[in-house]
């Protein structure tokens, strides 16, 4: 009786285990993030980004995603701030017009988590990022979602009058959904 | 001949009087002086001292309310015609209407440009409104009427306590600034 409660549950999990998902669905993700002014959390959002996912929840491990965010697409919600990010002392996107995170390695937390270890690219500058990110399944895409916490100093991201961390502090939250459809 | 002497307001009542007017005239001038700048962290700062100081005078004005709703203010001299009398009271009641409607038309504002008003940067005061660029537009310019009406009201009130002074030598000016005779 047991055993085959146990198959029973197996075979009723295998359609969602046996998914495939590889490409991305722009239409279904989202690139925010979180910046803090005088100590007053301000959300905005990237309007363009485009990726790559390549994920088998069979085999995790063997997980891809590649995101590219068009910086000039920031919306901070005050278009001088929108003109300002864009400039010089912060994306300088005519230089770099784009940031780009890329997956080294993914590690299954259980619990359908995953912490993703990857890449990300800012200014021409690369650095180690770690995140945490839950997937689910949502109406034939496979979706992660997730936050990590980037220090835009790092990146050399607001210099001059902006490098003031007490004013516009230094951690910026990253809060992210990118999906990606079945195959 | 002998002024006549009223009772003056009492000591907190006029205190809280010229702490709200210092503030409140500061306030509207930081605010007409910041809202042109070029964006610099010096201009985020500026918004964020004009917030507080916008939460100061609703919080004074709250307090003026109930200060002076539990101490009587002394009565206006016989020798004001009656028009006169009401004009001064209706204009008092439109000041603390506007005392409050000032800083709260800048916090709706705030709310719905999506930047959050945090007392000092501490105590977060909540959004009663979501982020809506739109909304958050229209209520710039309901802060700024509003604040020009406030400026206007608040002429008024210092030009009548002039003339009260030196045209109608009634005491009016002493009994909220007893060091002025």
């Amino acid at each position: 009786m047991k055993m085959i409660v146990t198959l029973a549950l197996g075979l009723a999990a295998l359609p969602a285990l046996a998914a495939e998902y590889a490409g991305f669905s722009p239409a279904k993700s989202q690139v925010e993030f979180v910046s803090t002014q005088m100590n007053v959390p301000v959300k905005g959002r990237f309007g363009r980004f485009d990726g790559q996912i390549g994920f088998d929840p069979a085999k995790p491990t063997d997980g891809k995603a590649r995101l590219e965010v068009e910086l000039a697409s920031i919306e901070t919600g005050l278009e001088e701030a929108d003109a300002e990010v864009a400039g010089a002392d912060w994306f300088d996107v005519a230089n770099h017009p784009k940031a780009v995170f890329e997956s080294n390695s993914v590690t299954p937390l259980g619990n359908q988590a995953y912490r993703i270890d990857g890449t990300l690219t800012v200014r021409g500058t690369s650095q180690p990022v770690s995140t945490e990110a839950r997937f689910s399944e949502q109406d034939g895409a496979g979706v992660f979602t997730g936050s990590f916490v980037m220090k835009r100093k790092d990146f050399g991201v607001g210099q001059g009058i902006w490098g003031d961390t007490s004013v516009v502090a230094n951690e910026v939250e990253i809060r992210y959904q990118l999906a990606a459809p079945a195959r | 001949m002998q002024t006549p002497n009223p009772i003056r307001y009492d000591n907190v009542a006029i205190l809280l009087h010229w702490l709200v007017a210092l503030v409140i005239v500061g306030n509207f001038a930081l605010g007409v002086y910041m809202h042109e700048l070029q964006l610099t962290p010096w201009k985020l700062k500026l918004y964020s001292w004009h917030k507080w100081a916008g939460v100061s005078v609703f919080l004074l004005a709250a307090l003026r309310i109930a200060w002076r709703a539990t101490h009587r203010p002394p009565a206006l001299p016989d020798s004001m015609p009656e028009w006169q009398k009401a004009v001064a009271h209706g204009g008092h009641h439109l000041l603390y209407m506007l005392m409050f409607a000032v800083p709260v038309t800048g916090w709706l504002m705030s709310s719905a440009l999506g930047v959050q008003t945090v007392y000092f940067g501490v105590l977060p005061i909540p959004d009663l409104l979501g982020k809506n660029k739109e909304l958050g537009e229209t209520l710039k310019v309901v802060h700024e009427v509003v604040n020009f009406t406030m400026a206007a009201v608040v002429l008024g009130h210092a030009l009548a306590a002039l003339k009260h002074h030196y045209k109608d030598h009634d005491g009016i000016l002493s009994r909220m600034a007893p060091w002025i005779r």
